[in-house]
């Protein structure tokens, strides 16, 4: 099963199992992470899953669609370039490794 | 009211010989929700002819495949391919992509996270000013009733506002709600109850739908500027101006109405949120899963399709029980509790997938601001005697809330 890291944001690492298939937002509720909300429970509407993907990973992430990209614009942290909504990233084998850093906050 | 897919039960799958819209059921329905979810995943309702489902695991697929469990044949027990539907189409709700597509994207950004930045100011001063208004009363240990005074009022006031309709009238709101998730269920009393005034509250309803009826720069003149810009087209505008009209009033009246019930009735849940009224969100979220505003949605099925091994005919009538799967134990432990600790999200009140409550980020805005405003003021909020219940095929409704509130 795919592994994926997340760092928080006090920098404590946090290898998640992700199910392929299952969204890294999804993985995250389901441990109970905190730094993750996911407040509409995954439909890209409430911008509180954020999460900076890793520079090394951006073009492995399958591109934001653009509903997604408008409600990055909403996001309590700073928007940065490698700004996701971590609903809308979906595991495969191929991300495997993959690693995403939690904003400050998420409201 | 009946849909003649099949005369007899299907084979194998459990019957419950019950009438989900009777007023017995409506008044209390946790124990038929309960009964629902052990019975298996998937019943029949032999009264009126349709399977239902309340387990969390089932609710949410039948939410999410909306090619399979389609949206235009009607979000109700009518079916829209059988009989005409109560009122015309809903451009939104009783949509299928791509027409839904294109409503929806508008709507959308105009309720977005965005939107409700902007808007947090003037929605917070409501809430401060109405709960200012209630301390003399309070003090003076005047019983408060919490839907006169509270839910009824602050979703009539800041919704409406917003959208850009003036002040006279707003009743109407609450009785074109109350008819429209009446008419999702059969065509019993309640429903010929509430369509009695049908004629003069909708003509309310669809003239203020026209653009001369709304504030320039409100949410209903946004949809307009989206059909000036060929988004959609300038007949679609005053139909998405109904579906705010429709849905974002009653809606938000109950979720606040059965916010303030649920922590009337949980004394220790209403201390934590007094000695920390930054849970004022949380707590929101959590009275959402426990006491669901709105209870169930149909679909219909557009082919044979299995629902957990289940076989379902194409033109299936499909009940979704929202508020039974917010109480699956195979989703949340100890459903029964009324829990502030808890983590609610996953819960199914405002849906999910394509269809999700497009107003969700406004609603919990005015969940989060009444209750942060309630919290700040008053050390305890309490039943004063006993509520009295508003009966609706699909909303979960108080009538009236008798409170004690003692200020902080």
């Amino acid at each position: 099963m795919p592994v994926i890291h997340l760092i928080a944001h006090d920098g404590t690492a946090v290898p998640l199992q992700v199910p392929e298939g299952h969204s890294v937002m999804q993985a995250a509720v389901s441990v109970g992470l905190r730094g993750i909300v996911g407040e509409c429970g995954g439909s890209a509407m409430c911008a509180t899953c954020h999460v900076y993907v890793d520079p090394a990973w951006a073009d492995k992430v399958q591109p934001a669609l653009p509903n997604e990209l408008e409600m990055l614009e909403c996001t309590s942290s700073e928007r940065r370039p490698e700004s996701r909504l971590s609903c809308q990233i979906k595991v495969h084998a191929g991300l495997d490794g993959l690693v995403v850093r939690l904003p400050a906050t998420q409201q | 009211m009946t849909t003649d897919t099949l005369a007899t039960a299907p084979h194998g799958v459990p019957v419950l010989d019950l009438d989900p819209f009777s007023n017995e059921l409506l008044a209390d329905p946790y124990p038929y929700h309960a009964q629902l979810r052990e019975a298996g995943p998937v019943a029949w309702i032999p009264k009126y002819g349709f399977f239902v489902t309340g387990r969390h695991e089932q609710v949410h697929q039948v939410l999410n495949d909306h090619e399979a469990y389609i949206s235009s044949a009607g979000v109700g027990l009518a079916n829209f391919n059988k009989e005409p539907p109560f009122r015309p189409k809903s451009l939104i709700l009783e949509a299928d992509p791509p027409s839904h597509t294109r409503a929806r994207t508008v709507l959308s950004r105009i309720l977005s996270p965005r939107t409700v930045m902007h808007i947090r100011a003037s929605f917070t001063q409501e809430a401060d000013q109405l709960m200012d208004g209630l301390l003399a009363a309070a003090q003076a240990g005047e019983v408060v009733d919490g839907i006169a005074r509270i839910a009824e009022v602050y979703p009539l006031k800041v919704f409406p506002d917003a959208v850009g309709l003036g002040s006279e009238g707003r009743e109407n709101l609450l009785l074109y709600g109350d008819m429209i998730f009446n008419a999702f269920g059969p065509r019993n009393e309640l429903l010929l109850r509430s369509a009695e005034k049908v004629q003069p509250v909708t003509a309310w309803i669809m003239a203020h739908c026209q653009r001369a009826m709304l504030r320039p720069g409100g949410f209903g003149d946004l949809i307009y500027q989206a059909a000036d810009a060929g988004e959609i087209s300038q007949d679609e505008a005053p139909m998405l101006v109904r579906s705010f009209l429709s849905a974002g009033v009653d809606t938000t009246v109950n979720g606040l109405g059965n916010a303030l019930w649920c922590l009337a009735t949980h004394p220790q849940a209403y201390a934590k949120l007094h000695a920390d009224p930054g849970l004022a969100r949380t707590a929101f979220e959590e009275t959402l899963r426990y006491e669901s505003a709105v209870q169930t949605f149909f679909r219909t099925t557009s082919r044979d399709v299995a629902l957990a091994g289940v076989p379902l005919p194409a033109g299936s009538k499909v009940l979704t029980v929202l508020a039974a799967a917010n109480r699956d134990q195979r989703q949340w432990p100890d459903p029964e509790r009324f829990d502030l600790e808890r983590r609610p999200t996953g819960h199914m009140a405002f849906g999910s997938g394509i269809h999700g409550c497009v107003g969700q980020v406004v609603a919990r805005l005015e969940g989060e601001l009444i209750l942060a405003a309630l919290a700040k003021r008053f050390k305890r909020v309490e039943l004063a005697s006993a509520p009295t219940r508003r009966l609706n095929n699909t909303l979960r409704a108080l009538s009236s809330l008798p409170l004690r509130l003692t200020p902080a």
